[in-house]
């Protein structure tokens, strides 16, 4: 580790505790209900705080790492070392820096989570809207189709996928994860619009002369917002796990290039000797899946309209 | 007090909405022959009992009845303008939606979008209709509501539907519908979910704005005394059929159908002396099997065989007024039953 390098991760740890704290602060004392309802919960305020700093991470990941996370400076000499003041996270089988790969891979990691779940539940609400307000036919089809992406295991899906392109690249491979990933999302949103679509105010649009986009995006959606806020939250983690349980099979980011999956299978063949190489990386997903619970448990709290009322 | 001379706005003949139901119970005759007229600048009442077809009827108008289970049988006519709104695309539809022919709903708390300012509800119909920009429909919303008489026109557009009251929300309605000064305003129990003092503001606000836009209004109600003072024609309905028409204050004068005698007899009156207030007998039978005959005959204080056999047409019994009933024809047996 470099000085520059500590100066950065003790300005990223402090940053993320001081946003969060006075995020937490303002709305506990003169928020609205949802800001406060939101922050209610100490384990949200953890979980904002956790993923804020290893977003800080991985956007500033050339300042934080000290080197090169694919460069293997001595791999006879420097192999599997323990944690210490010059290697944060200890060094890997091939003598890489663990802590830089580690902020690396965040960005990988975090970047396929966030941009694979945006796909799938921006997938997953347009399906379920639509087959929800048109019902019929068009319905039966979509949902038959959602039956049988639930049915089928996903990770079987995206085998075939990979197998098909061999080595994908990073937007691929967020977009195939997401493509995989909107089914429940679609059905949730589906039985909300189920139950919008009889509201009063639906048919006080369509009186309006506004035709069925506008009133599917601009009447129903809006009102189903909560669950899909929600349902996003949870979904970066799934995506995440998933990229993870790829990487981990050899078949999802490519290697060398770090992502926390790739970082657990690189170590997993030297846990017991030097199990740091797989440690923090699994931790990391650990953590951010939780966090992500937490802060959907959070938003859930936040957007319940029962708790809203006039 | 206008009296129709020119030709009908709107022209509905022999409206059927029928309801498939589930479970294989047969279909509901919601709307079964409905013809009426509405001219430019008169207010047409429907009057009739829950579960009469009189909500129906106005949703068909629109198209805007549920489908399925719900559908308008061919050979239905609904004219406006010399068009046939069950004919037309739906683009077509869509621009008379709203623009020429728009609608107030029952229930104020639950039409009004809970996720939008009442601004942007008010703007939208300017914006789909007019294509304003959002400045210009913005300050026509403000417009608008300043119009239906709510105060701080320029505060209450940023609010939202849970911010207001009842009667303000209606007001809200009312601007939501009037934004493109249609030609017809079909109001569904405007009243009803309010209170009775917001419900003479309302009333006599849409008399108001009736007077200024000189438009049509077409009043679903369940109340005669808001039939008594705000409409010039009425239209009664029961289980689907149009059973009795005539000018307002024809109808309070000579009531011709028994039921609509029943249902004037059931208005409590204030300097009657006290006794038990008087009911039709019995309720609205099923949608799904009406009556043979006339409708009404199982709950008719005058039926006779007659009645059970064969159903009434609209009969003619002077003065504008029509009354789908036997006794037009044999006035003599309008006695009741020992």
């Amino acid at each position: 580790m470099t000085f520059g390098s500590w100066l950065a991760l003790m300005v990223a740890l402090v940053l993320a505790y001081e946003a969060v704290r006075w995020l937490r602060q303002r709305a506990l004392r003169d928020g609205g209900g949802r800001w406060r309802r939101f922050f209610r919960h100490p384990t949200t305020a953890w979980g904002c705080g956790i993923l804020t700093f290893l977003v800080i991470i991985a956007i500033a990941a050339p300042l934080v790492a000290p080197l090169d996370p694919i460069v293997q400076p001595d791999p006879v000499g420097l192999k599997n070392l323990p944690p210490s003041w010059t290697f944060l996270m200890g060094t890997d089988v091939f003598s890489r820096d663990v802590w830089s790969r580690f902020a690396y891979g965040a960005r990988i990691s975090l970047g396929i989570g966030a941009l694979g779940a945006l796909i799938a539940v921006a997938l997953g609400s347009l399906v379920g809207a639509v087959a929800g307000y048109y019902r019929r036919w068009i319905d039966s089809l979509l949902m038959r189709i959602v039956d049988i992406g639930l049915a089928l295991p996903r990770i079987f899906i995206l085998l075939m996928a990979v197998a098909l392109w061999d080595r994908l690249p990073f937007a691929w491979l967020a977009l195939v994860i997401g493509l995989t990933s909107w089914f429940g999302t679609s059905r949730l949103v589906r039985a909300e619009v189920l139950g919008l679509r009889e509201r009063d105010f639906v048919v006080a649009a369509r009186a309006l002369g506004a035709p069925s986009g506008r009133v599917i995006f601009g009447h129903v959606l809006p009102n189903a917002a909560a669950p899909i806020i929600v349902s996003a939250a949870l979904s970066v983690g799934n995506v995440l796990l998933l990229e993870a349980s790829l990487s981990f099979l050899g078949i999802g980011v490519a290697p060398p290039t770090p992502s926390w999956g790739n970082m657990i299978a690189d170590g997993a063949l030297s846990m017991y000797g030097a199990p740091w190489t797989t440690l923090f990386a699994g931790l990391a997903i650990s953590l951010v899946v939780m966090s992500l619970n937490a802060v959907a448990d959070g938003l859930r709290d936040a957007l319940d309209p029962r708790e809203d009322a006039a | 007090m206008t009296v129709p001379t020119s030709a009908a706005l709107l022209r509905v003949r022999d409206l059927k909405t029928y309801f498939v139901t589930e479970h294989g119970r047969g279909t509901a005759r919601a709307v079964d022959e409905v013809s009426f007229d509405l001219y430019p600048g008169e207010t047409l009442g429907i009057v009739g009992e829950s579960g009469c077809g009189k909500t129906v009827t106005s949703l068909s108008i629109l198209r805007l009845v549920p489908e399925p289970p719900g559908h308008i049988l061919p050979g239905s006519l609904i004219e406006f303008e010399g068009r046939n709104l069950l004919a037309l695309a739906p683009r077509e539809l869509r621009s008379i939606r709203g623009n020429q022919i728009a609608m107030i709903f029952q229930e104020p708390m639950t039409s009004l979008n809970p996720v939008f300012t009442v601004g942007d509800q008010i703007a939208e119909a300017a914006i789909i209709h007019q294509h304003l920009s959002r400045r210009a429909a913005r300050d026509r919303a403000i417009e608008m509501l300043r119009l239906v008489g709510i105060p701080d026109p320029d505060q209450r557009i940023d609010h939202y539907p849970h911010q207001l009251s009842g009667g303000m929300r209606q007001r809200v309605m009312i601007a939501m519908a009037l934004v493109c000064h249609p030609k017809v305003l079909i109001a569904d129990e405007p009243t009803t979910a309010l209170d009775v003092t917001i419900q003479a503001q309302i009333l006599e606000l849409l008399d108001g704005l009736q007077q200024e836009l000189g438009m049509a209004v077409l009043l679903i109600t369940h109340d005669l005394g808001v039939v008594a003072g705000h409409t010039d024609r009425v239209v009664v309905m029961y289980a689907g059929r149009v059973v009795e028409t005539a000018p307002t204050t024809g109808l309070f004068e000579r009531p011709t159908h028994p039921y609509t005698e029943g249902l004037l007899a059931a208005v409590p009156r204030v300097h009657a002396p006290r006794s038990r207030l008087h009911a039709i007998p019995g309720q609205v039978p099923a949608a799904t099997d009406w009556p043979s005959g006339c409708r009404f005959h199982p709950r008719c204080p005058y039926a006779w065989d007659k009645c059970a056999a064969q159903e009434p047409p609209l009969l003619d019994a002077g003065e504008g007024h029509t009354a789908r009933c036997w006794l037009v024809t044999e006035p003599e047996r309008r006695q009741a039953k020992p």
